[in-house]
């Protein structure tokens, strides 16, 4: 046992959580379980008495349930992509801030596949999507990608967790599973290398994986011929979607985090100016989007588009249209736009927005087509009941309660890659620099840089 | 190999719903419970849906009988995960229910809305239990039905001649709608027999087929109504 694995000085704050509990934190659970658990009762309710317990009815066959699943698929975006670009970007203030990315994908996709479940007439028959599946169906192209995503996105959560479980091995030789989940990792230089390329790899195939997920669940609505929905950017739309609402989830759980476990010395607000900036981008390019996919279809004035067009911005749609537009663009670019208030709190707020913002997004994408058929068939307007809203905050409790309880088992900022950058990232960013700027005589300034710092 | 299809004269139809009628009785269509009605739960194959005239030259409303399309490219087939829904080889869209698992992707997909869901467990009057088609099986809650123009009577015409060992006449096989109709509004054939009536009719000047732009191509042709 390496004695440098376990000395940790000003970064033993990061094992706080797991060491020491105070009775908020079991409150908290107990809320938490009663929603979600409670939330559950309504499932066996539904279950009892079919679907006719929500809203949905004759032509609007999908609602919340359906919208949950989008927009926790896109939640899951959060996570795994953004760590792998910023790894692979070599962005060095990524070390605190991606295992909080990671944990959200994992565990929100649970709830994002849960959903269909949900949303089933027969769950009990789900299973036949694999011994009947067919694959011409765009909801087979769900399933694979997403248990591709979720086994993927575990290997990449687990990877990097390693070093880290073995710090807790050797602290707390009394938990049996963090030996089993070490895998014998002693630190050693070979070790380190084997790691780094496994989480490197892992980094390069996540992302085509994660662009096909939302890609994919896209195409669940495109490949309809029904208006609004038979659009080609429905992929890329969604992507660009998920990612927006996966960084607003990202910071408002880096905020708590910071908050509750006093890790501002390591949540910087640079990191919340970082990802501020690129949920602004992510705005522009939602609204990029969206313009291009409402002028299309208004400019083309197809009568069944237009029908649709009109109950979204004008009808009975037009509340939640307008709300989402105001949360997913006019709140960040306000807030976000202007450095002074692209504060820690100011993120917060903007992400809030864009999270609830996003959520009636994918509701104005399902029901709203839905609602308006090509034959004039008679309507009963849409309006979910007490059991999928009971459902929809049991499912996001025990996605709460999942991802406190890991904060719980497991560091929530990566101790090694902390420790790895104290130690590393100033010179590997010097010798960075270094190789983009011509000459000798840079080289010469460099020099000079690197032994001041050496130096300080 | 013969191709299923109906013909809808709209200048006949009355809109008495007798097809309507009909149907749910030939093929055990449950009626909703109390208020499920009011919230577009009903469960209804044939349905009159009001259309508005294409193929005339002046704008109007009829009520028209709509139940599936039976597309030779049905939109609904392609988009099932479990295979649940089908087409027979002589062309009729068929529904597994017990393999079906409700996701109602189908019905979504569908651009005639003519796929119905079971929103509860089915319930009949008490005095019309004992009248149930022995020859339609009854759908659990949970899943997908449709009509299936009367798809169990063709099997029992097949069965008849095959017992009387001859081939099956067209006129052996109609669905309770057509039988039904008192004003001969509906006609029903083998659309590929080009001598059938059917053919015919689907030949004349009126004919139409609903959102035919879709490409769906489907079975179930109508007749404009005449100035």
């Amino acid at each position: 046992m390496s004695n440098a694995t376990t000395v940790l000085g000003p970064d033993e704050i990061l094992l706080d959580p797991i060491t020491r509990t105070g009775k908020g934190f079991y409150w908290l659970v107990a809320v938490l379980a009663l929603i979600g658990f409670g939330g559950l009762g309504a499932w066996v309710y539904q279950l009892m008495f079919g679907l006719g317990v929500t809203g949905l009815n004759r032509p609007v066959y999908w609602g919340v349930y359906i919208t949950n699943f989008v927009f926790f698929i896109g939640i899951s975006h959060a996570g795994t992509l953004i760590s792998a670009i910023l790894r692979l970007c070599h962005a060095e203030w990524r070390r605190p801030i991606t295992r909080a990315a990671e944990v959200i994908t994992v565990m929100v996709l649970f709830f994002g596949a849960g959903s269909v479940i949900l949303d089933l007439g027969r769950p009990d028959r789900a299973l036949n999507v694999i011994f009947h599946g067919q694959v011409r169906s765009p909801l087979i192209w769900d399933v694979l990608s997403i248990s591709t995503y979720l086994t993927g996105s575990i290997i990449y959560l687990y990877l990097p967790l390693i070093p880290d479980i073995a710090l807790l091995r050797d602290r707390m030789p009394h938990r049996r599973i963090y030996r089993l989940l070490a895998v014998g990792w002693q630190g050693t230089p070979k070790q380190h290398r084997v790691l780094e390329k496994a989480i490197a790899i892992m980094a390069v195939i996540i992302v085509p994986i994660a662009v096909s997920v939302h890609t994919v669940v896209s195409w669940v609505f495109a490949m309809t011929v029904q208006p609004m929905w038979h659009s080609t950017i429905f992929g890329p739309y969604f992507v660009v979607g998920a990612i927006f609402s996966g960084i607003a989830a990202l910071i408002v759980a880096m905020a708590l985090i910071r908050h509750f476990y006093h890790l501002e010395d390591y949540l910087k607000p640079v990191s919340f100016n970082n990802l501020g900036l690129l949920l602004l981008v992510m705005s522009l390019l939602w609204l990029y989007f969206t313009f291009a996919e409402y002028l299309t279809t208004y400019y083309g004035a197809e009568p069944f588009h237009m029908t649709v067009f009109s109950s979204k911005v004008t009808g009975r749609f037009a509340i939640p249209f307008w709300s989402m537009f105001v949360l997913c663009f006019v709140i960040p670019a306000a807030i976000l736009g202007n450095k002074k208030t692209r504060t820690v709190k100011g993120c917060v707020i903007a992400s809030i927005a864009v999270i609830i913002g996003m959520w009636l997004e994918r509701y104005i994408i399902v029901v709203p087509t839905l609602s308006r058929p090509r034959l004039a068939v008679e309507v009963v307007p849409y309006a979910p009941t007490w059991v999928e809203m009971a459902m929809t905050a049991s499912f996001f409790s025990l996605f709460i309660l999942l991802y406190l309880l890991f904060t719980k088992f497991f560091p929530i900022i990566s101790v090694w890659e902390i420790k790895e950058g104290r130690e590393k990232s100033v010179s590997d960013v010097v010798e960075r620099v270094q190789g983009y700027l011509p000459g000798d005589s840079s080289n010469r300034k460099i020099e000079t840089l690197k032994s001041q710092l050496g130096h300080s | 190999m013969s191709r299923w299809g109906m013909i809808i004269d709209l200048d006949k139809c009355t809109a008495c719903q007798a097809c309507v009628v009909a149907c749910k009785v030939e093929n055990n269509i449950p009626s909703p419970p109390e208020g499920e009605a009011l919230k577009n739960r009903t469960i209804s194959w044939m349905k009159l849906i009001p259309l508005r005239s294409e193929g005339s030259e002046s704008e109007r409303t009829t009520y028209a009988p709509v139940a599936c399309q039976h597309c030779d490219n049905p939109p609904c087939i392609k988009v099932c995960p479990v295979d649940a829904t089908n087409i027979s080889d002589e062309g009729i869209v068929r529904q597994v229910y017990s393999r079906c698992i409700g996701c109602r992707y189908c019905t979504n997909a569908c651009p005639y809305t003519v796929r119905y869901f079971n929103w509860s467990a089915p319930q009949w009057p008490e005095e019309s239990k004992s009248y149930l088609n022995p020859d339609v099986s009854l759908r659990p809650k949970g899943v997908v039905e449709k009509c299936t123009f009367c798809n169990h009577r063709l099997q029992k015409a097949k069965e008849i001649a095959r017992l009387e060992e001859r081939e099956l006449h067209s006129s052996d096989y109609v669905p309770a709608c057509v039988e039904i109709c008192p004003a001969d509004a509906l006609v029903f054939g083998d659309l590929e027999d080009s001598a059938s009536e059917v053919s015919q009719l689907a030949r004349s000047p009126r004919a139409f087929r609903l959102q035919e732009d879709l490409g769906t191509e489907p079975k179930v042709i109508y007749l404009s109504q005449g100035e």
